[in-house]
């Protein structure tokens, strides 16, 4: 089959789910609407493993080039001759994988919920938002036009929001789809502006067209771009600071990160799929998206790389302490995403200095599995636990020593302890920043060890420790979600089951991939390896940091108890997140609304609202304006008319002297 | 020559045909149910929209004061479109009323000034056009007579703007003393940046900026918006305005080519003030048509942006973005409009739990305003995207950045709209409401019109190809 065929039903088979789904109505498919979603998604993975098998190992690889295809490409609005918003799908090593990822974790969960979100009312809108998050995560990866993946950008943020908002009747659920929606749009914001910026110099809005000439340092729209300057930066600086803003916001890196942890109001198997695996990645897919137009611009590079170092380490040191299990997790991933944004930020084009463009989506790839199993887990265990909380938890290994079994390949893993995928990602990653940077590379082994240390505590409170639940399981706690109970006894039905075995497996052998052979920036394929002894130190650390989590966790103790107390106030401000969140609601509220919104509010109860008192007065002057006499607003009103034509010629007059003199 | 004039007037008499048919409706003794005599007015309404897109030629009548090529005819077509809409709408509320075929007689004398304002090709027949346009619309502004707030509206309303038409006027004038003619055609060759000329051309800007509510020349708008009936109110905010930038464009793209510097800064300070002020102001409402008075306000900066970008791709922006605007801000006038009709509300407040009682209404508000507040992927983004990339044509960036951000914050607002239907529980739910089979017709078609201009659009191109031609 030749990619044109096939490759549109990948986003199009989700977008029929959603709209069967939507349109029938949330009674008539009641039943059935899971099994739907959940079949049109398994052929829509299927397709894109299928596409991914032709690409790498039949038709991509061309003379030892991965070739760029474009199957589909749908000319939609011209702007102008040249400037025009395309729809097409773009297969290239990095869209083929992330098409791979999404529908694959976007199947496990939608398999998963099955049994989880099952006696849920609105089970038929779930996975009609569900199926409208996969549409729009692929069209996103897919899009071969800057515009294109704008908006569907947008209309990622838009489901993510439908999706953290689902228990729309707990206020803080509202609150935190609220927050997520406005802090990415304004994020996004940059990225519109970058766009426009990069389209109007460029003169094009097509990812290759645009690429080919911005990188191409004789191009006369390269020229253009970094002749141009506004506040003493080139405009591709501009431009790709503000795309990389946008980025930022997705991928909730320092400081826009803030909307990430309350994003976890939703349902767990959402936070899997769009807080984990997908949609936060979405900004380090959008660096390495443009990354050959990054690499011409090295200062914008500096920036992702400390904007990613700090956000790991920000992220790791907060999660020590938090005692949510979804809140620990949401900050382990804001940690991991800042590894793949700093290994971006250090690599460079051509060859081996591009190892960290290869370790970045590598650790992308390996951390979709071992991520979303964790939240998985998390939420098989939270169905038990009917709370979020650490404190409510302790011995469920004999509980549930599936989950536990699941959970501990997920937090190996993620610790870098090979031969767990995360080992494999982490390593490369690791190289590249040594390669570059000593001190990105020291906060990275330092971040390694925390995360070790913070996961395995999150592990032996959950599945050591002395039990803490009550026997009883008949749902009297109301704080966790979906309060029917699990189907085929206290793991889940088998679906549930099904889904962390292979999401394990994954996270088991994903590390295995040879990434420098499929994905490498410059499209020229070849063999790398990390040294054996390389590993040593960042292992041992990370061995060393699960002993001492197993110490003060593992079993019940005042170890941590004295810890906390002896670190006391450093310990309040982790705790509290740094008070970031706090940091923006002062500036919000005591600095830009009494700075423009009070004005603004003591103009218009002043001057509009003061002129409107009542309906006596308004008879009144109706009265007098018939009379002839009119009434103050009215001149009022002219006044400012006046004032305001005045102005206008007393700036022309300005602009005349300025242009002839 | 006689020919000529039937072919090339065709619009400006078929709407003149229409208002003599409805005066002799009016002074026939035969007694006719409102319903029948909305019913034919809307018939012959659609029909005259239709009757737009047959026999689309270019032409000169009346030594080349009235001039006509397929882009005017496109935006005449544009205007009758706005007007069924409305008309269709205002079913529920013309029903009750006393003087329908009044109403109507306005309604189309108001049509008619406006075409003979974008087909005029001198200054005397584009004011004559402005006035014709303008003075029966303050009647209309009345025309909920039992009502103070609409009489004082439309006091308020026929003041400032004879006041506006006088600093215009005064302008025109100038502009004959100093050139010597009235053409639009011979004035271009004739400025030669005296400064009075300069001035007067200030003037028209002026006049103009009122007649859009460019900020500060708005402050009437909330309040004639607020008094006047839904239907007027969407008549002023949506037909009415694209009426004026119709020709605005023209005028300062081809009158005022030549002081292009002067004006572009000048209209780009005006535009993000615009934005701005509308933004802040829409944030405090609490009444819905004030609110929709001040989200206008806005977007009329957006246009601005796009106009100030001086180029055949800015034109296009600007009809391209006023048909969607069209749609969109009538799909939301549309909805208002049957609440205040039907149930008498009109506060943001009573959409609280709209969801609920009325599903389908509150998707047509909630997708209307996600269009006017340029979500993609409905149609309002891409006017909107277009508007700042013709915008950024000039490369100021600072003024793309804030109108971006204003982008943001008016999500914020529209967004309230859309949590108080969908999320809020309401203590005094409105009653169900039946919906009428003319307003379902105008609410489908709005709908259709955002999703459609947005999502398979040959009408942009079709634009910029006729103005490039």
């Amino acid at each position: 089959m030749h990619y044109a065929d096939y490759i549109l039903l990948i986003p199009l088979l989700p977008l029929a789910a959603f709209l069967l789904l939507g349109l029938a109505g949330r009674n008539r498919l009641r039943k059935s609407a899971g099994l739907i979603a959940s079949v049109l998604m398994l052929v829509s993975c299927t397709l894109a493993l299928y596409a991914a098998w032709r690409y790498f190992f039949v038709d991509g690889l061309v003379d030892g080039v991965y070739r760029q295809i474009v199957p589909v490409r749908y000319n939609w609005l011209i702007f102008s001759p040249g400037l025009s918003v395309d729809m097409g799908i773009l297969l290239d090593p990095i869209s083929v994988m992330m098409l791979v990822v999404v529908t694959f974790v976007s199947l496990m969960v939608h398999i998963f919920s099955l049994g989880y979100m099952k006696g849920e009312e609105r089970f038929t809108t779930y996975y009609a938002f569900l199926s409208l998050f996969t549409f729009s995560m692929l069209g996103l990866v897919a899009a071969s036009n800057i515009l294109e993946t704008y908006i569907f950008w947008e209309l990622v943020g838009l489901s993510s929001y439908l999706l953290i908002g689902f228990y729309y009747d707990r206020p803080a659920a509202v609150s935190a789809a609220k927050k997520a929606f406005i802090v990415t749009r304004f994020a996004d914001l940059g990225f519109l502006i970058g766009i426009l910026i990069l389209a109007f110099q460029a003169g094009t809005l097509d990812f290759n067209t645009l690429i080919a000439r911005l990188t191409d340092a004789g191009s006369p729209q390269f020229a253009g771009i970094t002749a141009a300057s506004f506040l003493g930066i080139s405009l591709l600086g501009w431009a790709l600071g503000l795309v990389f803003i946008g980025g930022a916001g997705k991928s909730a890196m320092f400081p826009l990160h803030i909307w990430l942890p309350d994003a976890m109001e939703g349902p767990t198997p959402v936070s899997a799929l769009i807080h984990a695996a997908t949609m936060v990645v979405a900004g380090v897919y959008l660096v390495a998206r443009l990354f050959p137009v990054f690499s011409m611009d090295p200062p914008v590079l500096q920036i992702v790389t400390w904007v990613g170092a700090l956000s790991a380490a920000f992220a790791a040191i907060v999660a020590c302490t938090q005692t949510d299990i979804k809140k620990v997790l949401a900050f382990s991933t804001m940690s991991q995403i800042g590894y793949m944004m700093f290994a971006l930020g250090v690599a460079r084009q051509g060859g081996e200095a591009g190892l960290g463009y290869t370790a970045s989506l590598f650790h992308l790839f390996t951390h979709a599995f071992f991520k979303s199993l964790l939240f998985l887990c998390a939420g098989s265990i939270i169905h038990v636990v009917h709370s979020n909380e650490l404190k409510e938890m302790g011995g469920l290994r004999k509980r549930m020593p599936f989950t536990h079994i699941a959970f501990l390949i997920g937090c190996l893993a993620i610790a870098g302890i090979p031969p767990f995928s995360g080992f494999f990602s982490k390593e490369e990653i690791l190289l590249a920043a040594w390669r570059s940077n000593a001190l990105v590379y020291g906060i990275g082994l330092v971040v390694s060890a925390i995360t070790a240390f913070y996961m395995f505590r999150l592990y032996f409170s959950i599945f050591w420790h002395e039990s803490r639940i009550p026997d009883r399981n008949d749902g009297s706690h109301s704080a966790g979600e979906a309060l029917s109970s699990p189907e085929g006894g206290l793991e889940g039905s088998p679906g549930m089951k099904f889904s962390l075995v292979v999401l394990s497996a994954g996270a088991l052998l994903a590390g295995l991939v040879p990434f420098s052979r499929f994905i490498v920036p410059d499209e020229r394929p070849h063999d790398s390896h990390t040294p054996l002894s390389f590993s040593i130190l960042p292992v041992s650390l990370a061995l060393g940091a699960i002993l001492l989590a197993g110490w003060l966790y593992r079993r019940g103790n005042d170890r941590a108890e004295k810890l906390k107390i002896g670190l006391g106030r450093l310990y309040q401000v982790v705790y509290q997140k740094f008070y970031i969140d706090e940091a923006y609601i002062f500036i919000t509220k005591k600095i830009v609304f009494p700075l423009v919104g009070r004005p603004a509010a003591w103009v218009d109860k002043h001057i509009i609202d003061g002129l409107m008192n009542g309906l006596a007065l308004i008879v009144a002057k109706v009265a007098w304006l018939i009379r002839g006499i009119q009434s103050g607003r009215l001149q009022q009103y002219m006044l400012y008319f006046f004032a305001g034509a005045f102005g206008l010629v007393l700036l022309f007059v300005y602009y005349f002297n300025h242009l002839h003199t | 020559m006689p020919k000529d004039f039937f072919a090339l007037m065709k619009g400006e008499l078929l709407v003149g045909l229409l208002i003599i048919v409805l005066l002799f409706l009016k002074i026939g003794n035969k007694q006719r149910s409102n319903e029948t005599l909305l019913r034919l007015i809307n018939g012959l309404l659609l029909f005259n929209l239709a009757a737009g897109f047959f026999c689309i030629r270019p032409g000169n009548l009346f030594g080349n004061s009235f001039q006509t090529d397929p882009l005017r005819i496109l935006e005449k077509n544009m205007l009758s479109l706005g007007t069924l809409i409305i008309s269709l709408q205002a079913y529920d509320w013309l029903r009750q009323h006393k003087h329908v075929v009044e109403f109507y007689i306005l309604l189309l004398s108001t049509l008619l000034g406006m075409f003979f304002m974008i087909s005029a090709g001198n200054l005397l027949l584009f004011f004559v056009g402005l006035e014709l346009s303008t003075i029966p619309l303050a009647a209309l502004v009345n025309f909920d007579l039992d009502k103070k707030p609409s009489s004082e509206a439309a006091i308020k309303f026929i003041l400032s703007s004879a006041f506006s038409s006088g600093l215009l006027l005064f302008g025109i004038s100038m502009l004959y003393g100093t050139t010597g003619t009235i053409e639009f055609a011979i004035l271009p060759q004739r400025l030669d940046g005296d400064p009075l000329q300069l001035f007067s051309m200030i003037l028209v800007l002026t006049g103009f900026a009122f007649k859009i509510s460019v900020v500060p020349f708005h402050l009437w708008t909330a309040d004639v918006y607020e008094g006047a009936p839904v239907a007027v109110t969407s008549y002023l905010s949506v037909v009415s305005k694209a009426a004026i930038l119709f020709v605005l464009t023209p005028v300062l793209y081809t009158v005022f080519k030549s002081p292009g510097d002067t004006w572009v800064p000048i209209l780009f300070l005006l535009s993000i003030l615009t934005i701005i002020v509308g933004n802040l102001f829409a944030l405090r409402q609490q009444n819905m048509k004030r609110f929709l008075a001040f989200s206008s306000i806005s977007q009329m900066g957006f246009i601005l942006i796009g106009i100030g970008g001086q180029s055949a791709e800015g034109r296009s922006a600007v009809i391209y973005f006023l048909l969607i605007y069209i749609f969109s801000n009538l799909g939301a006038f549309g909805v208002v409009a049957l609440m205040s009709a039907r149930a008498g509300r009109e506060r943001i407040d009573d959409y609280k739990g709209f969801y609920k009682s009325h599903p389908a209404l509150s998707w047509v508000l909630a997708i209307s305003l996600f269009s006017l507040a340029g979500i993609p992927p409905t149609a309002g983004f891409f006017g909107k995207f277009f508007l700042l990339l013709a915008g950024a044509g000039k490369a100021h960036y600072w003024l793309i950045a804030l109108a971006a951000l204003n982008m943001v914050i008016s999500l914020y607002y529209y967004l309230r709209i859309v949590k108080a239907m969908f999320m809020d529980e309401s203590r005094e739910p409105v009653e169900k409401m039946r919906t009428g089979m003319p307003a379902k017709i105008a609410l489908t078609v709005c709908v259709g019109g955002i999703l459609v201009t947005g999502l398979a659009s040959g009408a942009y191109q079709y634009m910029h190809s006729l103005i490039a031609r």
